[in-house]
């Protein structure tokens, strides 16, 4: 079996493929994301985006296929044999990847601060004072420093989504998946959280992010992997994949109709 | 007729706190017993979850009397013999459990699936979600119907009387039957059993207005 020696990639997709009953949705996707790399998937809905991203933090089983994450295979255990990992190490795996959510998902019961700490304290063993002062080195980050006490529905849907980023990322996540997480914003609001994602990136982060986006895509990724039914229809730099002269027939279709209404 | 009212006060008294004590034990155990349950109905593998539908269905099918019936004259043909007090509450607590599972069921139902996947997200274990995320959620919306049920406990006690345990309404029986006052008696208690569940839902009430912050 592979050590993580063998394995450069810091996030490694092989061959990964699901289906519910006869519908395939996602065929044999490979995908290697390297430590600090911007991987940006598009595609048209339902080309299987979203399911591959929640297979990285096995929200989602897959049927065959690896995903591994700085060697480490993420919903089964090492060895071989396609056993699940117990409650616990999957719990543990988790915690190594950050998600953010198209619905952001905070929790309603908790202000912004403590929607932070909740996996600081029970995840990462720390303090509430400890937690509580990443919390709000967070919230000052996405620019939220006056918002610590607040609940989420005292939130404007970019605060909660900003908040939603800070969650993820004071966990100190290896990678951070961000699913979708402008679609539900009003479009003045976009520019705040794209604005945060921005900062993480040039601080290092290693993401990848399903987008709609698609002039953030092509500025603040370092790959695109155009999506469709299912498989890797195409990978490489934005400037490559996103040209308008591009042999890809799908790609062009969705790219053109892309254009058509959004410009 | 007062002072034979005045002269029955102890024997009330007694009678009332069997009553507070039957509607004790089964609101505590059936809370435990369905909570459990109730767990394993939303998250449980297949045959417990079937398990726990059959059991829910079956008993909430069940007038409470026959169940209380079957259990106190029922059982002993198969071996199983409990004095009528026990009888009584597992009686009860039966039924009682059956609804709290209901309620459970209902009220994790009608938490977003987005928030146990946020919890995964960021590394919580089953146990962490359901006692940090889903329960504190749920619990505004286990509360209401919950605590009506608890006062239905406390008016539904009143059937252990037909197996010969003295709780109120039986010690109000016994006095009407050696004093005639049915009237008066009745409506004494009537009124204690209606003191004990305002009482109830008023403190519902507040913890309602409590939890009220967290929006939909």
């Amino acid at each position: 079996m592979a050590s993580s020696n063998d394995n450069p990639a810091l996030l490694d997709i092989a061959e990964v493929s699901k289906s519910f009953g006869s519908v395939s949705v996602l065929r044999s996707v490979s995908l290697q994301v390297a430590k600090g790399e911007v991987v940006t998937i598009i595609g048209p809905s339902g080309s299987g985006k979203t399911m591959l991203l929640r297979c990285v933090n096995f929200l989602e089983s897959y049927d065959s296929g690896s995903i591994r994450i700085d060697g480490k295979e993420v919903g089964f255990r090492d060895g071989g044999a396609r056993q699940r990992r117990s409650e616990r190490d999957l719990a543990a795996m988790r915690a190594e990847t950050g998600m953010v959510f198209q619905s952001f998902n905070l929790f309603p019961h908790l202000t912004a601060a403590g929607n932070i700490m909740l996996g600081l304290t029970k995840v990462r063993g720390k303090t509430k004072t400890e937690a509580r002062s990443i919390a709000e080195h967070w919230l000052g980050r996405v620019g939220l420093a006056h918002k610590a006490d607040s609940l989420p529905a005292e939130l404007s849907g970019g605060q909660q989504q900003r908040v939603g980023i800070a969650r993820a990322v004071a966990m100190e996540p290896k990678i951070l998946l961000l699913d979708e997480i402008t679609s539900a914003l009003d479009p003045e609001l976009v520019g705040e959280v794209l604005a945060v994602v921005r900062s993480l990136a040039e601080d290092g982060m290693t993401m990848v992010m399903v987008t709609h986006e698609m002039a953030f895509a092509r500025d603040a990724s370092s790959r695109i992997v155009f999506m469709a039914d299912g498989g890797v229809s195409a990978v490489g730099p934005p400037k490559e994949v996103l040209a308008v002269e591009t042999t890809n027939e799908r790609l062009r279709t969705f790219l053109a109709r892309f254009r058509a209404s959004h410009f | 007729m007062l002072s034979q009212i005045l002269y029955a006060l102890p024997f009330l008294a007694e009678g009332f706190a069997v009553t507070l004590w039957v509607s004790l034990l089964v609101v505590v155990l059936s809370l435990i017993a369905g909570v459990l349950l109730g767990v394993g109905l939303v998250y449980g593998p297949a045959p417990l979850r079937w398990a726990v539908r059959i059991f829910s269905d079956t008993i909430r099918g069940i007038p409470i009397l026959v169940l209380m019936f079957f259990v106190y004259y029922g059982l002993p043909a198969v071996g199983v013999h409990l004095q009528s007090f026990w009888a009584a509450v597992l009686a009860l607590t039966l039924f009682k459990t059956a609804q709290v599972v209901e309620y459970l069921r209902g009220a994790v139902a009608s938490i977003p699936k987005g928030q146990s996947e946020a919890a995964m997200a960021i590394g919580l274990t089953f146990r962490q979600r359901l006692t940090s995320v889903i329960f504190p959620q749920a619990f505004r919306r286990f509360l209401p119907p919950w605590i009506n049920g608890v006062t239905d406990a406390v008016k539904g006690s009143a059937l252990v009387s037909l197996l010969g345990i003295t709780d109120l309404m039986q010690a109000i029986n016994q006095i009407i039957g050696r004093t005639y006052e049915a009237m008066p008696l009745y409506i004494l208690g009537a009124l204690i059993y209606f003191a004990v569940n305002y009482a109830l839902s008023y403190a519902s009430r507040r913890l309602e207005r409590r939890f009220a912050f967290i929006r939909d």
